[in-house]
């Protein structure tokens, strides 16, 4: 029941849009057609390099996104408990929050270069804040009391950060990471549009650029179909963490 | 020399602004090692803001509490707490919360087991070992705290308002167990209460605070006999009941001497 009404409005967009191709409402040259598109992936479904491409943007995406989310709740909860941190990152924090992480890619290039390096240090930029901010806005959180009751049980202040405050601050984290896991996508992406040898975003702007449109969608289509797996998945391994707030 | 020994102690919140409050001011009380003191006042009277800075949670803005003739400094697993609002871990189970301070302490997992289910067995929650605290009732909440700090053995059991979630039925039964666990084990408790019939039933000395700012306004030693407590302790209830009324009208009517500033 749930699937059928998550799926009709897809399902209905690609009808519509179907309809209106073959009636020569949209001009080919400008949007493919979903059949054309889907003709498209079965290409390089068969094609053979697509796998690597896929391979080679996963491995960067989970680099970035792991760098991100170690270091990012590190920081989250040292700023919050320890003054001088926190006066010498949240001003940082707060400007480079609205920046488009994007616009640094040419930069990032020219100080990692062309190779994996500098996709991975894109992502991991994009992906850092959400983390920091969750990790710092969930550890403030924590009710006082639960740390005073884990003083009193005998863990000492130190210990309380991995014991307490990073157990009491998860719900936020996990929320954190997976907006972290979204903004992955488009720093993965639009870095290996600029300068890549391999990766989705490589073959999105190859294709592209070779004229080939249905194959270039059906590239889209690629990332925003694992995309939306991923953040399945990671919903599901959320929840099972996170089972202790179910109600009842 | 007491166990511990509160001395001139004065809490302030709010120091430093224009509006300080008062929340306990000029308490000086022994409590002996071994001994059951309660402390009964109405709400707002700072007697959780004394257990707590007994507790170690929070320092005395002027005085000094000691415990064994050693400043308290800070929180101990000598001094087991069972907070108001219970505190249990949430992403913890009933059997994860119960056994935290035993692990916590370099107990081995064979024997941390044995010991929570006793005391699991106690609170009367047999059964809902793997159960997280959000499915349980106010009530089971509190008896998993209870057990999470009777499991961990503490010399001293602070306590604020232990038993104030919990059904009658149930309450008569902790308050029985907690009085035999005292007996037997040697233990020193420090527990707050609104309810007089409580405090006198558990107290062997019984402290009577005023509304804010909150001090000591009598101290009175209670002797039940063995063979029915709860009788006595009914006469006795009345007897703080009528030191105690005027001290309630006091914090629950507004315009009486609701909440003194501190001066200076």
């Amino acid at each position: 029941m749930n699937a059928i009404r998550f799926y009709t409005p897809l399902f209905l967009l690609v009808a519509v849009w179907q309809v209106a191709a073959t009636a020569s409402l949209i001009d080919a040259e400008l949007l493919p057609s979903p059949v054309a598109i889907v003709q498209g992936l079965a290409h390089l479904l068969t094609g053979g390099d697509l796998l690597l491409h896929v391979g080679v943007s996963l491995y960067r995406q989970m680099m970035g996104l792991f760098l991100a989310a170690v270091i990012g709740i590190t920081l989250g909860i040292s700023m919050a408990h320890v003054r001088w941190v926190r006066d010498v990152f949240e001003p940082i924090v707060r400007i480079t929050y609205p920046l488009p992480k994007s616009a640094l890619i040419p930069l990032l290039i020219l100080w990692f270069g062309i190779g994996h390096n500098s996709k991975i240090f894109a992502v991991f930029l994009g992906c850092l804040l959400p983390v920091v901010v969750s990790s710092f806005n969930g550890t403030r959180g924590v009710n006082t009391q639960l740390v005073w009751s884990a003083r009193s049980l005998g863990t000492g202040p130190v210990r309380l950060l991995w014991k307490i405050y990073f157990r009491a601050a998860l719900p936020e984290i996990m929320s954190g990471l997976r907006i972290a896991l979204a903004l992955s996508y488009t720093l993965l992406v639009s870095s290996e549009f600029l300068i890549a040898r391999a990766g989705l975003g490589y073959l999105i702007q190859s294709l592209g650029e070779g004229g080939d449109y249905p194959g270039m969608f059906a590239g889209i289509l690629i990332v925003a179909l694992i995309g939306f797996a991923a953040d399945r998945l990671y919903v599901t391994f959320m929840n099972r963490v996170l089972r202790w707030q179910d109600q009842a | 020399m007491a166990y511990i020994e509160i001395e001139g102690v004065r809490k302030i919140y709010q120091e430093d602004t224009p509006d300080p409050i008062v929340a306990v001011d000029r308490v000086d009380l022994e409590i002996q090692r071994n001994s059951i003191v309660t402390i009964v006042g109405p709400s707002g009277c700072g007697k959780s803001t004394l257990l707590h800075m007994i507790g170690g949670f929070i320092a005395p803005s002027t005085g000094e509490i000691r415990l064994d003739g050693n400043r308290i400094e800070e929180p101990g697993p000598e001094r087991g707490v069972v907070f108001q609002h219970f505190a249990l871990f949430p992403w913890m189970t009933v059997r994860g919360n119960v056994e935290y301070g035993l692990s916590e302490k370099g107990m081995p997992r064979a024997q941390r087991r044995e010991v929570s289910q006793h005391y699991i067995d106690m609170v009367k929650l047999t059964g809902f070992e793997d159960a997280f605290p959000n499915r349980l009732s106010g009530g089971m909440q509190q008896r998993v705290a209870l057990a999470r700090m009777l499991g961990c053995d503490p010399d001293t059991l602070l306590m604020d308002e232990p038993f104030g979630a919990l059904d009658a039925q149930t309450r008569v039964i902790m308050q029985e167990e907690l009085r035999e666990i005292c007996r037997a084990s040697n233990k020193t408790v420090l527990f707050v209460t609104h309810d007089v019939r409580e405090a006198v039933f558990l107290g062997e000395k019984v402290v009577v605070m005023t509304a804010r700012p909150g001090r000591i306004k009598e101290v009175l030693e209670i002797d039940l006999p063995d063979d029915a407590p709860r009788l006595k302790a009914d006469e006795k209830a009345d007897e703080i009941w009528d030191i105690l009324r005027d001290e309630v009208i006091k914090a629950v009517v507004p315009g009486s001497t609701y909440g003194e500033r501190a001066a200076g």
